[in-house]
């Protein structure tokens, strides 16, 4: 079976027009790829590039060199419409930080994706229901807008958005970060239940005992920085 | 797919100085296109060449029109342009009154806009106005009023219930949020948001505020000196800007 995410020989490097021109080569010859139902964990040090390759490979980043493939996407070279197509239906990202627009209630912003993806709006008010439950987000809270919410409650809030509809293929930047035990437990479930249902992950953990419990394979990110490399 | 707009090597002269030079993009259904530049870059020269408000002097913009699918709209004639004006296109000003009707009560000026497609019946336009003027969050009792007695706020809602009430496929909007203080921009944006994404509308809209286009636009196009100078997706170009003059753009934004 051919891998979900493939990424081979790619490159990339900043240049910085307004200061001389100076151009800062950060990544060269990456590559890696990832099956359906598998956890790949990205590690190296900071500033290695981890969330540069996370971010080329959802299109926010452009890469110069190599190509990026995910599911029957090419990210590389691909139309604005073709990648928010694959954002709406094939790969999901879990950001570290919840990025919300003012005054939408909590529960529309965890439904929306569902609804994107072309489900009623019952269902996605139904599946937004049981995840914001499951990450003990208080149920007097649902009909708020997350704006005000505690850095915690808001992350739980994006990991119960990131979930909701059921990608085949996922970004995990850090999802664990800033969370009690308990609510560790509940991101790590649903992380074992994504790779149950197939979706191929590929995920940023500096908590290595949750990495140790649900990634299959680490690749260590420091290899692709040109330097080491060269 | 057939994109509902295509427009090809549009370039608009004053003079020997140039408005905007060389212009082409697809623009597909459904999708919401940011155009941004400073002042003088040639934004609002190519929305109002465009939308046909003022004449390019080379290129097409070939419109998907419902009847006779895709067809070049600057060779058009004069009443079947305005048919498009008045039914499948919208455009929404900067100054709200530029848009509206400032002598005639907001629901006339919600009104008038169905009466220019037909409709005829006082009770169902009334209620049509009232509907709209909900969705915008305007109260009932004001229906009467005129937009001279509302706030610039308030203007701005009503000028985009007058444009949407009809139905328009594509909206072309300049600066819809220019002029207004923070809170009540935010509350235009979402709502913008709101009616964009549920009505499926694909629109263009010119703004200088980098704040607006991650908020509305798919996709994003800089120009600058009447050039287009960057496209791509509105996250990418934002986040990893490659021409050295939206780098600049990106990186003077002020931090909140």
């Amino acid at each position: 079976m051919e891998a979900m995410i493939r990424v081979s020989d790619v490159s990339k490097s900043f240049v910085l027009h307004n200061q001389g021109g100076a151009v800062i080569p950060v990544m060269a010859g990456a590559a890696l790829s990832v099956r359906r139902g598998e956890c790949v964990a990205l590690v190296g040090d900071s500033g290695a590039g981890k969330s540069t390759l996370m971010r080329m490979l959802y299109g926010n980043y452009l890469s110069n060199g190599g190509r990026i493939v995910v599911g029957d996407v090419e990210v590389s070279g691909a139309e604005p419409r073709e990648i928010l197509a694959m954002r709406r239906e094939v790969l999901g990202y879990v950001s570290q930080f919840l990025r919300v627009v003012p005054r939408v209630p909590t529960l529309e912003v965890v439904a929306e994706p569902v609804r994107a993806a072309g489900g009623s709006r019952e269902a996605g008010e139904a599946r937004a229901r049981d995840l914001l439950a499951r990450l003990n987000v208080p149920e007097r809270l649902w009909s708020l807008s997350p704006t005000t919410f505690s850095g915690g409650e808001q992350q739980r809030v994006n990991i119960a958005r990131g979930f909701a509809h059921e990608f085949p293929a996922m970004l995990l930047d850090e999802p664990t970060a800033s969370l009690d035990g308990t609510n560790r437990a509940v991101v790590l479930e649903l992380i074992e239940e994504a790779k149950a249902r197939g979706a191929a992950i590929v995920g940023i953990f500096h908590d290595a005992e949750a990495r140790a419990q649900v990634c299959d394979r680490e690749i260590d990110v420091s290899g692709f920085t040109p330097e080491r490399a060269a | 797919m057939t994109p509902l707009l295509q427009v090809r090597d549009l370039t608009k002269r004053y003079g020997a100085r140039l408005g905007c030079g060389d212009v082409s993009f697809d623009l597909y259904p459904g999708e919401v296109m940011g155009i941004v530049g400073e002042s003088g870059s040639g934004k609002s020269t190519l929305l109002n060449c465009l939308a046909g408000n003022q004449p390019p002097d080379e290129g097409q913009v070939i419109f998907d029109t419902r009847a006779d699918g895709p067809v070049d709209t600057l060779t058009m004639s004069e009443p079947e342009r305005r048919m498009l004006g008045r039914t499948d296109w919208a455009f929404v000003h900067q100054n709200a009154r530029d848009g509206l009707r400032m002598g005639v009560s907001a629901g006339a000026n919600v009104g008038e806009r169905l009466m220019a497609v037909g409709a005829r019946h006082y009770g169902d336009i009334r209620a049509q106005a009232v509907d709209w003027l909900g969705r915008v969050e305007i109260a009932e009792d004001r229906v009467d009023d005129r937009p001279r007695a509302f706030s610039g706020g308030m203007q701005q809602r009503l000028q985009i219930a007058r444009n949407l009430v009809t139905g328009p496929r594509l909206v072309f909007m300049d600066e819809p949020t220019g002029g207004l203080d923070v809170s009540v921009q935010a509350r235009l944006l979402d709502l913008l948001r709101g009616l964009v994404r549920e009505m499926g509308l694909s629109a263009i809209i010119v703004t200088h505020d980098l704040a607006v286009v991650r908020l509305l636009a798919d996709r994003l196009m800089v120009m600058k000196s009447g050039a287009v100078v960057e496209t791509g997706l509105t996250d990418q170009v934002l986040d990893d800007p490659q021409h050295g003059y939206t780098q600049l753009l990106v990186s003077s934004v002020l931090q909140v």
